[in-house]
């Protein structure tokens, strides 16, 4: 019954963009469907079985599903061009140090929560 | 020259379909994704970023424009909105790892996203970026429906900034495991968080290539990351820049 787990989650997406439509939330509404799919699993206790295998196969070719809308930076390659050293320069730098600070930030404060844990 | 002739009209019945550049789509795919595979998973030959140049270069050599490129490869780029509602399941699979950790989680995804917007503006004002550059510049770490819907509300160009997000998620996906060994960062769920809040989806899809742990708490990331982002940037944008 692979169908039926499609149909989730499309029924998911659905309501989730109908209610961001209707409510005006600045999110998008898959992120909403995201959200009502996490409450119905936590209501039923578990994954269903036909459930984790549609989407196993969907999120193993996640990168795929980016390819298209990658493409679109070609439209901007001229916009790109006349500011590409501040832009580049910002990029990388801004990319290097909110990895490093968002990684070292969680790693530090897992292990004071485990050394707190462990005393406490 | 009739041969020429008959190749010419299959062209022009190929490229007004949309199969012709959603085959191309899947098979760019399928070629980075080998390349990536043979160079022993090397970040640099990354599927994503080798998809899209193949692609430029074909829609280049070709003289095809982007519309009627994604008439046909918005079959694929459908598929991330189930996709999106998917990821509720990784997030369910962990969620006793998430609920102890909450506190840790969302310390380092506020810090990690204040630093990913105020860095890139200060960087590129610094070198004399437009004020228009700057704000579109603002949301690159936000997954690009929400990144859009910012730049537009405090006067940014909302396709700029999808631009951005998409260059930003493959330089993060890229460099990110580097940046991360080079500090000794081994614990997966900081590895999963680091990607989620800095490079979103294609983040995301980087890091289920290192494990199911990361994957699922770089969803978490990206996905608290857009919402405390689509709420706190328009005002801290308006503020600094008084639109």
């Amino acid at each position: 019954m692979t169908l039926k787990f499609a149909a989730v989650l499309l029924l998911c997406q659905l309501i989730g963009e109908v209610f961001v439509v209707w409510s005006g939330l600045p999110v998008p509404g898959p992120v909403v469907g995201m959200l009502l799919l996490f409450t119905g699993l936590t209501l039923c206790g578990r994954v269903p079985e036909g459930l984790g295998r549609v989407t196993d196969g969907l999120l193993s070719h996640l990168s795929l599903l980016f390819v298209p809308a990658g493409v679109g930076v070609m439209l901007h390659i001229a916009m790109l061009r006349d500011e590409w050293l501040a832009i580049s320069v910002a990029l990388v730098l801004s990319t290097v140090l909110t990895i490093a600070t968002t990684g070292l930030l969680m790693m530090v404060l897992v292990r004071w929560l485990d050394r707190r844990r462990r005393e406490g | 020259m009739e041969l020429d002739l008959a190749i010419g009209d299959i062209w022009v019945y190929l490229s007004t379909g949309p199969l012709l550049h959603l085959t191309l789509t899947v098979l760019a795919y399928l070629f980075g994704d080998w390349i990536f595979r043979r160079s022993g998973q090397k970040a640099l030959f990354n599927p994503v970023l080798l998809s899209i140049l193949t692609l430029v270069t074909i829609l280049g050599v070709t003289g095809t424009d982007y519309q009627t490129y994604f008439a046909g490869a918005q079959f694929v780029h459908f598929m991330l909105g189930p996709a999106t509602v998917a990821l509720a399941i990784p997030l369910y699979r962990h969620l006793s790892t998430i609920r102890q950790l909450w506190f840790p989680i969302l310390v380092s995804i506020v810090t990690g996203a204040a630093v990913s917007a105020t860095s890139a503006v200060f960087f590129a004002q610094w070198l004399g970026a437009s004020q228009q550059t700057l704000i579109s510049l603002a949301p690159k770490s936000v997954t690009a429906p929400v990144a859009m819907g910012i730049a537009e509300k405090v006067g940014g160009l909302p396709s700029l900034s999808a631009a951005l997000v998409v260059l930003t998620g493959v330089l993060g996906a890229v460099i990110g495991a580097g940046v991360l060994g080079a500090l000794r960062v081994r614990d997966d769920r900081a590895r999963g968080l680091a990607f989620g809040v800095t490079a979103h989806g294609i983040g995301t899809a980087r890091a289920f290539q290192i494990s199911d742990l990361a994957g699922a708490f770089s969803a978490l990331a990206m996905g608290l990351t857009a919402l405390i982002s689509a709420f706190v940037l328009p005002f801290a944008l308006r503020w600094v820049f008084g639109g």
